[in-house]
């Protein structure tokens, strides 16, 4: 696949702290890039600037071999960018349908109305006033404005948070359906199941840098060469403390990390646990993530 | 400059504000009280200028008879208000409630040594004594003095024919700078704006449409506010319509610019607010809207010379009472055309997004 934005040692600065602290990457064309952190990571900065929102502190971004920043950021960027952001208020008094009309009017190139209306099932509220619209129903219009223009990259800031499940795997089939169409989609996510079912490459960050990057099956073979074996805890405590074992209590459930299921089931067996409640599990990339970034809340 | 995303973002602009009920009908709502103040302020025949209180055990009848023996209670432009109890008029005149206070049952006076009214009453009574004394005209007495008495005629200019310019151009000013300031910190505040530099659309563009929504929203305020007041109070115009038309666009034009560099940066309404209402006091009463700023300190006069509304007002009040043509306008035409580019600039280069 061919790069078609590059990002090279992009630095920001904010009154002196370091949000975002030599980041690099490719994306390829056709792909979707998950951007992954806690809160604070600098996930959100990283993509402002890559969309010409943000004028970096030092670093360059390159679109198709071209130098993008925010004051030179060449037309045919703005003009293949679709973005989506983490909140966006819209006009007052404006429906659906206008929404659309206005910001298909403010580039040269559209996509069909029609199409992405239906795409984006925005079909039975479109003279709905914007103000009147459910978390869902808004976050697909927000999608559909980001593809108004037939973009080439989608920039996709949280674009799930806060919404229910079924709306979130709606969301999900269209940013797949994008994908299919062979465009590029760069994507920042709290929820490690969106990034794993939707992205074909992640990039961790923590504190401005990108401390893990790969594909999500690589990164998980990289990282881990266990299983979890997953037990209630009133079945196996007072039986196996003293045994060799990589045991973790998480609440009722006792987790045992295990790079060989056969030796560590016989192990279980030998000591007369029960197991009735056995669950095995593989790793995540929520364990990776825990891993890398730790458990302590981030303020 | 692309002319479709311009009126793109002009349209959704007055689409939003048409749409706003309560904005659009307070819009409406405003100068028609403006109107009606107007009508009930300054219809009817000329405020008289003094109030005078007469004290007697017979008031009504007593003033009856001064008016017939004393001249000065037949002066014109005094109010001559019957009073009852004594004591609270002598408050009153202490309150400058009243200017001068007559017993006409034991001949005495009261007046204010603070009160210019009351310094102007007396000089007026003493003008009456001494033309009385004398047995002669008062006119034969001034002449006397040396002074000779020319007349002329003409068409009254009132004070409401002074002071509408003003009040057009001051309600054009509120509309220009908050309706545009607040506007812009607004879509900044909650990421219209944000959201809208992720377009190609540039600021120029934006801002461009932005100064014409507002525009062709004031002139049209403007010339409801016009019409309604000539109807009801048919006030002086001497000059030309459209002349007047062109100084009111160009004031409306650099006041929403000026509007626009407040907001260049601005995030918090709070905060915008506190500087439009900063900008715009100081505006409104130096740039002689209520009263002339003729014979104030010299530096105050020059200090009103940065605003435009002083321009603005300066050149209607000559085109409706004077009857100017463009050519004596010409100066407040040039300042205001400048003003207008440098505060729109400024706010261009100023502008953020963010």
């Amino acid at each position: 696949m061919a790069a078609l934005l590059q990002v090279t040692n992009l630095i920001k600065h904010f009154d002196g702290v370091v949000a975002v602290d030599g980041v690099s990457f490719t994306l390829q064309k056709g792909s979707c890039f998950g951007l992954l952190g806690p809160n604070g990571a600098g996930k959100t900065t990283t993509l402002e600037m890559l969309e010409g929102i943000t004028e970096p502190s030092s670093g360059e971004i390159h679109y198709r071999g071209q130098r993008v920043d925010t004051r030179f950021a060449h037309e045919a960027f703005r003009n293949d960018a679709g973005i989506m952001f983490q909140s966006t208020a819209l006009q007052d008094f404006i429906t659906v349908r206008e929404s659309l009309e206005m910001f298909g009017r403010l580039y040269p190139r559209t996509t069909d109305s029609a199409e992405l209306i239906e795409a984006c099932a925005l079909g039975e509220f479109l003279d709905r006033d914007t103000r009147k619209l459910s978390g869902g129903q808004r976050q697909r219009l927000l999608l559909a404005m980001a593809l108004v223009n037939d973009p080439q990259v989608v920039f996709l800031d949280e674009p799930t948070t806060g919404l229910d499940p079924q709306a979130r795997r709606n969301l999900w089939a269209l940013v797949q359906q994008i994908k299919a169409q062979g465009k590029t989609v760069l994507l920042t996510t709290h929820y490690m199941e969106e990034a794993y079912e939707l992205c074909d490459e992640i990039a961790i960050m923590d504190r401005g840098k990108i401390i893990a990057h790969g594909s999500p099956e690589a990164l998980l073979a990289e990282h881990f060469d266990e299983m979890i074996l997953q037990l209630p805890r009133s079945d196996i405590l007072g039986r196996v403390e003293n045994l060799p074992l990589n045991l973790k209590v998480q609440g009722d459930i006792v987790e045992i990390l295990s790079a060989d299921i056969n030796a560590t089931v016989q192990t279980l067996l030998a000591h007369d646990v029960s197991l009735a409640g056995l669950q095995i599990r593989p790793r995540t990339l929520d364990d990776l993530f825990l891993a890398l970034t730790g458990e302590a809340l981030r303020t | 400059m692309n002319l479709r995303r311009f009126l793109t973002i002009l349209v959704a602009r007055n689409r939003e504000f048409l749409r706003d009920r309560a904005a659009l009908g307070w819009n409406i709502l405003f100068p028609i009280l403006i109107v009606a103040g107007f009508a009930f302020a300054f219809s009817g025949k000329p405020l008289d200028q003094y109030k005078v209180g007469v004290y007697a055990e017979a008031p009504a009848q007593k003033l009856a008879m001064a008016k017939e023996e004393q001249a000065f209670f037949h002066t014109g432009y005094i109010q001559f208000i019957p009073i009852a109890q004594l004591d609270q008029a002598i408050i009153k005149v202490e309150r400058h409630q009243l200017d001068m206070l007559f017993d006409l049952d034991n001949d005495h006076y009261w007046v204010n040594s603070d009160s210019p009214k009351g310094y102007m009453l007396e000089r007026v009574l003493y003008g009456a004594a001494i033309v009385e004394g004398s047995g002669e005209n008062a006119l034969t007495i001034v002449e006397t003095s040396g002074y000779q008495r020319q007349t002329v005629s003409g068409r009254e200019i009132r004070y409401v024919d002074w002071v509408i310019p003003g009040i057009l151009a001051m309600n054009m000013m509120f509309s220009s700078l908050f309706g545009v300031g607040y506007v812009i910190v607004r879509y900044r505040k909650n990421g219209v704006l944000r959201r809208l530099q992720a377009t190609p659309l540039s600021a120029f563009e934006f801002l461009s449409a932005q100064v014409i929504s507002r525009l062709w929203l004031i002139m049209a305020i403007s010339i409801m506010v016009y019409v309604g007041a000539d109807l009801f109070i048919d006030f002086t115009m001497f000059g030309s319509h459209w002349n007047l038309l062109l100084v009111f666009s160009l004031g409306a034009v650099s006041l929403i610019s000026m509007g626009l560099l407040v907001a260049a940066r601005i995030r918090s309404e709070e905060l915008a607010g506190g500087i439009l209402n900063l900008v715009s006091w100081p505006m409104m009463f130096l740039s002689g809207v209520w009263f002339s700023l003729e014979g104030a300190n010299p530096l105050m006069q020059k200090l009103a010379l940065i605003f435009p509304l002083t321009h603005v007002i300066d050149a209607a009040r000559s085109i409706m009472i004077d009857g100017a043509g463009l050519v004596e306008i010409s100066t407040q035409l040039l300042v205001l055309t400048v003003m207008s580019a440098v505060f729109l600039l400024l706010g261009a280069v100023l502008f953020r997004w963010k």
